[in-house]
């Protein structure tokens, strides 16, 4: 087959050599670090096209294009690339794997100076405002002073609010998807389970599981329980109804119904992918986001940046709810913002699918930022 | 800098004249936008807009206009008092729920409110319901009775009397013909009206 797809590399960033490590909100210091990141389209000659698009808990910096030998495209390639909504025939799109994660960027699993050893346990906590001060590294490296853009739908969208935080002057507009000012307590208990999911895995061993290999079994019930978070009752309806694997029911303690077979096939794939401490910690770093009051923008100040804030109807775990105050924040501060609900049955994964709406909405909203 | 609207809608260029330029606005049930950017780009009014309905938002985006998509009875939550010099809220008032609340939210958030509203006691409206025993359908009222979006029928007569009860000063009114504006028994004839209100000190 045929595929016009363009072939992509990972690149690599590293900075925060001692003694000049990261300071992290904990009060603890982290480096050196590296960051993954891939580039899209070409930087213009005043460095004003600059897009930097944030990943969800399980992304990383691989959002669009092919690598070379690999069979599927980047997990945002419907967005991103010639002619789509983050069009890089006019753009320069960013995207770059958090600290904490397990695709390339210091994490966990990184091999600490100090030790020779994988880090484990012993990775200090991060927080999404550690992730974001880390990114400015990257963009400070890159050459570009003020960001067109910041995008990012669920955790992706919380950095992006929290580049806005953290570097006002810096960013021109910012485009957070499926997210919130904070994490509810809903969020923060779906969390928890994942992650006692993984420590009760004998095979976990506090962190030291990198010689023996990862809790699987533990990681993939946090997976198959963020699946469950993910989709929406109608969409689980669509997809799975009640229909069986087999045409009989086993009755056995078997997979029987074609929603099991699905979450158990989702777990297994991400265990081959995804570091399980990671796991922990940047459902960590989410549950305590938090920039509702005065965190987001300073009492009494206001924003230059321009806002879309995008939620989707069926969204149960980050409800249009959370997203609209997100929208009452910026009003009561006079920023200009605007708010779309979109109407889908995907409950959270919309922001991955609904790429029509999505398109239209983004397109023309970076558009009038560029032009203006 | 003020330019001539070219539109067919003949609430749409009253409420465009009746705004000075540099105004800060507030279009609540602004539709696709098209008033609020012609207000825009021709009297650099800075023009926001909430609007109910999904496709409709997807111009306002389109056309570089700030939009809140929400329903109006709950819209206005959030914004700081006399954020703006004008709401608008032309043809959108009688659909929402509490029509009261909307109003004197639009009131606590605008300096001043502009109200338009199809006006019940129009002629024709008074001939279906008393020679012909129906539901009025006039040209500004053209819904019938089980898919009218319209929750509270009015006259201009109710709403001057509203204005009086609840103190808030009428500024300026107009009255809609079919085709211009007209002055003599505006409850009797006028299809619809454009109210310019501000609350009384």
């Amino acid at each position: 087959m045929v595929t016009d797809k363009s072939i992509v590399q990972t690149k690599y960033f590293t900075f925060s050599q001692p003694p000049n490590e990261l300071p992290l909100e904990s009060g603890l210091k982290l480096g050196p670090i590296t960051l993954a990141f891939e580039t899209y389209g070409e930087l213009n000659a005043n460095k004003s096209n600059a897009i930097l698009i944030l990943h969800a808990l399980s992304g990383d910096a691989h959002v669009a294009g092919m690598h070379q030998g690999d069979e599927k495209p980047g997990w945002w390639d419907s967005m991103v690339g010639p002619g789509k909504a983050f069009d890089t025939n006019k753009y320069f799109v960013i995207c770059s794997n958090v600290i904490g994660g397990c695709r390339g960027s210091t994490g966990p699993s990184s091999i600490n100076p100090k030790t020779n050893k994988p880090y484990a346990l012993s990775f200090p906590m991060i927080t999404i405002s550690d992730m974001v001060n880390a990114q400015r590294f990257l963009i400070d490296h890159l050459g570009i002073d003020k960001l067109l853009c910041v995008a990012g739908g669920s955790m992706g969208g919380m950095q992006a609010l929290q580049w806005v935080a953290n570097f006002p002057q810096r960013v021109r507009s910012c485009i957070p998807i499926s997210t919130g000012l904070k994490h509810s307590p809903q969020q923060i208990a779906f969390d928890e389970v994942g992650r006692q999911a993984i420590m009760a895995d004998p095979d976990w061993k506090e962190g030291n599981y990198y010689e023996t290999g990862q809790p699987e079994k533990g990681l993939s019930v946090a997976r198959m329980l963020g699946h469950i978070t993910y989709m929406s009752d109608q969409s689980m309806e669509d997809k799975f109804s009640r229909k069986l694997k087999d045409k009989n029911y086993s009755f056995k303690f078997e997979t029987d119904f074609e929603v099991e077979g699905y979450l158990i096939y989702r777990g297994d794939i991400f265990v081959k992918r995804f570091d399980a401490n990671s796991y922990l910690y940047i459902t960590k770093a989410m549950d305590y986001f938090d920039l509702s009051a005065d965190k987001l923008i300073p009492e009494n100040k206001t924003l230059d940046s321009r806002f879309l804030v995008i939620a989707f109807k069926s969204d149960w775990l980050y409800p249009p709810y959370q997203s609209q105050e997100i929208v009452r924040l910026l009003k009561s501060r006079h920023v200009h913002s605007s708010y779309c609900e979109i109407n889908s049955t995907y409950g959270h994964d919309a922001f991955l699918l609904e790429i029509k709406e999505e398109t239209r909405l983004i397109n023309h909203f970076l558009s009038n930022i560029f032009k203006g | 800098m003020s330019e001539e609207f070219q539109t067919k809608r003949l609430d749409y260029k009253i409420i465009y004249q009746i705004i000075e330029p540099g105004s800060r606005v507030l279009d609540l049930g602004c539709g696709d936008g098209e008033l609020l950017n012609f207000l825009a780009k021709s009297k650099n009014a800075h023009v926001q807009g909430i609007e109910v309905d999904e496709q409709a938002i997807y111009k306002c985006v389109e056309k570089g206009l700030s939009v809140f998509h929400t329903d109006i009875d709950s819209g206005l939550r959030g914004y700081p008092d006399k954020s703006f010099d004008y709401v608008i809220l032309n043809q959108s008032m009688q659909e929402t729920k509490k029509a009261d609340f909307v109003i004197q939210e639009a009131l606590r958030v605008g300096n001043k409110a502009i109200i338009g509203f199809p006006n019940f006691a129009n002629l024709r409206a008074r001939f279906m319901l008393f020679f012909q025993g129906k539901a009025p359908i006039t040209k500004s009222l053209p819904f019938y009775w089980y898919n009218t979006p319209n929750l509270h029928f009015l006259s201009i007569t109710d709403f001057k009397n509203y204005c009086a009860d609840k103190n808030i000063k009428i500024l300026d009114a107009f009255y809609l013909g079919k085709t211009s504006t007209i002055r003599i028994w505006p409850n009797l004839l006028a299809l619809d009206a454009v109210f310019v209100i501000t609350r009384r000190h």
